[in-house]
């Protein structure tokens, strides 16, 4: 993977002249995703959310969930930050939705990336943003979850 | 797709009348200007009607002026070329000057030089009392800008120069933005040195000069011939120099248009953004600036997003100086300001030049109210404004 981003390269005859520039080496793709970005929002009562920021370059975002029968059945997000953190955390919620939570736990930075068809090397800490959000979020959600398991499991202690 | 060019600060397109004066010393007057035949001859006298041209254009006399290859290596030889004299000492300059100073003094400062980085206020300008109280016994240079590249703002040079003289410390300053913008006199400047770029100024790249004033010392970086004085050895590059006479020639006769265009264009951009979105602000609005150069910074969106949905739009603007695109660090200038880091992360500079239309700076009014409320309305501070926030990482 480490060298997937050299195929980014183009010879000076096959620049794309829309894409050059100091902009550049962003693909289709990934124009695509930050142009229009898949799931943006919030939502009502989230089983699952996290707020999460790189201090590397001051991006943040924000992940939501909604899990039915262990499966992310929706997922929104916000994000504060350059094109690769909005383009790679679009892509990471297509990826995790209709995932289950086991599956979209194994989604990796890496995953995004290649999904994207590769992004710049210095944009790469950008996709790892979106999996940690997404882990977070999942994190939320399975400790609510356990905390509402406790509550009923503590009253039914003191009934019995 | 249309086409719209912002960012006049990182360069300028070549005027077709600079083109026109530089395409016989590409084919025909091709001599070396230090060679005695007429070749030579032909190419000497015009290095040398372009010096006078140079000269005037900043009230120098022609001896005065030191071709150069641009802005940066005429930093560089007026802050090492004094340094490298006097051997040690300090040096003043300004926490806001472009990397070819800043990272010149950097430097000075592994070679055994002391310097003073002055801090500036709100709105960018250096305090000339500062200057004064900076000063130390072993002073050797002051190096203030005339005009930041980024926001625009106009430094008190005149008010430095004098306190510059008074102490006898030789005084420089980095004129590069403000030639052919605003009025530029050596003489009512108070400099010493001043450095002057070609490309800035609709002429060609990789041409510049380092105005030197009478008396002044200074060592060489490049030894050689007896070029420039002997002060910067290689052959001249003359289809550049005769560029930038020419340009220079061009943006001194029409300076006052140019100021009225580019002012009317830029207040309506300001003015419409202001009204047209909220929270936003015009970086240094308060101080005095250039006619052309507006800094404006977008709350809760990223300026590499912003740029971005520019250049697909056709829009060419920069955030920062263009040196600074590609690192993640905000602008050095706006943190000096003590603009909060948020603010100066979503922060573009837009610099117009004198082809630029009413009918494109509407465009890029109407693109860039549609870009600032699509990346708010994904933005996750835009929305978690005043709400809880916890960092995870």
């Amino acid at each position: 993977m480490s060298d997937d981003w050299k195929a980014l390269y183009k010879k000076p005859q096959e620049l794309d002249v829309q894409h050059t520039g100091p902009l550049l080496l962003y693909n289709e793709l990934v124009i695509d995703h930050f142009t229009n970005p898949r799931n943006v929002g919030e939502m009502e009562n989230p089983h699952g959310e996290a707020v999460i920021g790189d201090p590397s370059c001051g991006d943040e975002m924000k992940v939501c969930i909604k899990v039915e029968e262990n499966r992310i059945v929706d997922i929104k997000f916000k994000s504060y930050g350059c094109p690769g953190a909005i383009a790679t955390s679009s892509m990471m919620t297509e990826m995790a939705k209709g995932k289950t939570i086991e599956e979209a736990q194994k989604i990796t930075d890496d995953d995004v990336v290649i999904a994207l068809g590769g992004v710049p090397e210095r944009k790469k800490h950008c996709s790892l943003m979106g999996v940690s959000g997404l882990l977070e979020a999942i994190n939320d959600y399975l400790n609510r979850k356990k905390a509402v398991i406790d509550t009923c499991y503590e009253k039914g202690i003191s009934r019995s | 797709m249309k086409k719209v060019y912002l960012d006049h600060n990182a360069t300028t397109p070549l005027d077709p009348r600079v083109f026109e004066a530089m395409k016989p010393y590409f084919t025909d007057v091709y001599g070396n200007p230090s060679s005695p035949h007429h070749y030579g001859r032909l190419a000497k006298q015009a290095l040398e009607e372009s010096r006078a041209v140079v000269a005037e254009a900043i009230g120098a006399k022609p001896e005065e002026i030191i071709f150069t290859s641009g802005g940066t290596e005429s930093d560089n030889l007026a802050l090492r070329g004094i340094a490298y004299h006097k051997e040690r000492g300090h040096i003043i300059t300004a926490s806001i000057e472009h990397h070819a100073v800043l990272k010149t003094c950097k430097d000075l400062e592994n070679d055994g030089f002391s310097v003073t980085y002055l801090s500036v206020d709100r709105e960018g300008r250096v305090d000339p009392d500062e200057v004064r109280r900076s000063i130390r016994k072993n002073t050797i240079l002051v190096s203030i800008m005339y005009a930041n590249n980024e926001t625009g703002v106009i430094e008190p040079i005149a008010e430095i120069g004098r306190i510059a003289r008074e102490w006898g410390i030789p005084f420089h300053s980095d004129a590069v933005q403000a030639l052919g913008k605003i009025e530029v006199n050596v003489e009512k400047l108070g400099v010493d040195l001043l450095s002057l770029s070609a490309h800035k100024i609709y002429g060609p790249k990789g041409i510049g000069a380092l105005f030197v004033k009478d008396g002044v010392r200074l060592s060489p970086l490049t030894t050689g011939g007896s070029h420039e004085l002997g002060m910067r050895a290689g052959t001249e590059n003359i289809p550049a120099i005769v560029g930038f006479a020419k340009a220079l020639k061009i943006a001194d006769g029409e300076i006052a248009t140019y100021h009225t265009k580019v002012l009317r264009l830029r207040d309506k951009l300001e003015s419409d953004l202001l009204n047209n979105l909220s929270q936003v602000t015009i970086h240094s609005a308060k101080a005095e600036r250039l006619p052309h150069t507006s800094c404006i910074g977008f709350a809760s969106v990223e300026a590499e997003s912003i740029l971005l949905h520019l250049d697909l739009k056709g829009i060419a603007a920069s955030s920062g100086s263009a040196c600074t695109t590609g690192e993640p660090e905000p602008s050095h200038v706006l943190l000096a300001m003590n603009v909060p880091i948020e603010l100066a992360q979503g922060s573009i500079r837009i610099s117009l030049g004198k082809e630029n239309t009413k009918e494109e700076i509407d465009y890029t009014i109407s693109v860039l109210e549609q870009t600032i409320t699509q990346l708010r309305t994904i933005s996750s501070q835009w929305a978690v404004e005043g709400n809880k926030r916890y960092n995870l990482t």
